[in-house]
């Protein structure tokens, strides 16, 4: 079992999670998040003048998938949350020890 | 000018119950549609608009540019309208009733119009719907007002014209990306919402006190029936929204503003306890109309026309049924005067028709010039950040 953190932009959140289901991952944990990476912050503006906002708001998706499925559903978010600009995002895959769900007290693998 | 004053907050109290209905990247755009009127036709008002509202007839279409820039509105009253107050207080008090209307069609359009678009059309609308359809109402030898129809406070030529415009404005404009699959369009504040409801019951007393044009009897049974309607009409929707499966707070804000709607054209013509049969047919009319609205699957995002157009047009038939010579000198249905429903008929249609046919050819001449929606990219951010360069709350946690 691997867990999927992607940092992506608010506005594919759509996309991604459309692509995620086709690919039968429906749990989902979404997290509005701010952050900042190599993209510069942006400008807003103030009552006269500008002032920029260093962290970004972004979205980090967390999910937990199966091994053999970690490829699919990376490439799935690569494709819709890219866009080739700076500030993209990134994904992070992370070990997973074990899950259980509390309903049922089912462990490993069938939990997820 | 304390009722002008009072329908003056109306607008931005429209701006918060607009506001917290949309999602939460487009609540500034959304606000703000509704604030710069404030200033945009405030200032066209004083201008011209005044003037082709209620200056001196042509035809019964539309007033003259005779007091264009005010000229010859001062300060003693004038000859034909409200001659208790100053020309002045009347004139300020009838710009507020303008901006108030063009605010009213913007939860049409909202979370995908161009703020450009926006401004551009508002002036055009401004000029060409309103200004005729006040005249036709409510000006001095006005053809809708020679005819005998009633309107107290501007049932017809505030809620009628927003609601139809609002109507043809969604449908030229489309519908906002991801309604039709599905995506949900959740209200981001509905305290604001109620906010904002509440604001605007406060300044409605204003719009249809404020109508009877002198502090008086007339006036104090406008007031009352305002709060009456408003009443019958949140109770009813509680109700409604209650069967179909709980109470909405959401909902009851809106079942307020349907009856203030309702009571408009008639505060001033019937007995304070018609305004329960009123606000109740108000809640009821506008309940199921949403319910229409969405079954077809119209983006017309805030229900304008639910609530205004059809409110409205509510609002107009009931006075022409409930009416009583002895509030406001005229009989309706029930007074034994069926010709009174039928000059009420006869106003709604036209200009609930003029409305809606001459937004649509204005909004059709600004959509093959200038474009009336931002780029999908851009309404997917969200308009606050693609057409304002701000947004509504921001800031980290540290």
């Amino acid at each position: 079992m691997k867990k999927i953190e992607a940092i992506i932009r608010p506005e594919k959140l759509g996309l991604v999670r459309a692509a995620l289901d086709e690919l039968g991952i429906r749990g989902m944990t979404v997290t509005e998040v701010s952050g900042r990476g190599r993209q510069s912050g942006i400008t807003l503006q103030w009552r006269v003048g500008e002032y920029k906002v260093e962290f970004l708001p972004k979205i980090k998706i967390e999910i937990v998938v199966l091994d053999e499925d970690l490829g699919k559903a990376i490439h799935a978010i690569i494709r819709t949350a890219k866009t080739g600009e700076r500030g993209d995002g990134k994904i992070f895959v992370l070990p997973v020890e074990n899950a259980v769900r509390i309903r049922t007290g089912d462990e490993g693998e069938s939990a997820i | 000018m304390i009722s002008a004053a009072l329908v003056m907050l109306m607008i931005p109290g429209l701006a918060l119950f607009y506001g917290g209905m949309v999602r939460r990247k487009n609540v500034l755009s959304t606000l703000m549609m509704s604030f710069i009127l404030l200033g945009l036709i405030g200032i066209l008002w004083v201008f011209y608009g005044y003037s082709l509202g209620f200056g001196p007839d042509l035809g019964g279409i539309i007033g003259k540019l005779d007091w264009i820039g005010l000229r010859g509105v001062g300060q003693e009253p004038s000859d034909i309208y409200a001659s208790t107050v100053p020309h002045l207080s009347f004139m300020i008090f009838q710009a507020m009733f303008a901006i108030i209307t063009v605010a009213l069609w913007t939860g049409a359009v909202v979370e995908r119009i161009k703020f450009s678009a926006f401004l551009v059309l508002a002036v055009i609308w401004f000029t060409v719907v309103y200004c005729p359809v006040a005249h036709w109402v409510w000006g001095d030898g006005g053809w809708l007002a020679n005819l005998g129809a009633l309107d107290f406070a501007g049932g017809t030529v505030v809620h009628i014209t927003a609601g139809m415009s609002a109507l043809a404005l969604a449908l030229l404009l489309g519908h906002r990306k991801g309604f039709n699959e599905g995506e949900p369009m959740e209200p981001h504040n509905i305290p604001m919402v109620v906010l904002g409801a509440g604001l605007l019951w406060f300044g409605w007393f204003g719009f249809n006190g404020g109508s009877a044009l002198t502090s008086g009897g007339l006036a104090a049974n406008a007031f009352v029936t305002t709060t009456v309607a408003a009443a019958a009409a949140t109770i009813t929707w509680m109700t409604l929204s209650w069967i179909n499966r709980r109470p909405s707070a959401l909902g009851v804000a809106t079942g307020a503003v349907a009856g203030l709607v309702a009571i408009t054209p008639a505060a001033g013509f019937v007995e304070p306890i018609m305004a329960i049969p009123i606000g109740v047919g108000a809640a009821v009319v506008c309940y199921y109309c949403m319910l229409f609205r969405i079954k077809r699957r119209i983006d017309e995002s805030l229900d304008v026309w639910a609530v205004h157009g059809m409110g409205g047009m509510w609002g107009a038939l009931a006075t022409g049924i409930f009416a009583t010579a002895a509030v406001g000198g005229a009989d309706g249905l029930i007074g034994g005067n069926a010709m009174q429903l039928a000059k009420q008929l006869a106003a709604v249609g036209a200009v609930g028709g003029f409305a809606f046919a001459a937004t649509w050819v204005l909004g059709k001449i600004v959509k093959e010039t200038i474009g009336l929606r931002v780029k999908t990219d851009e309404e997917i951010v969200g308009l606050d950040i693609a057409q304002h360069g701000e947004r509504a709350y921001g800031g980290t946690m540290p």
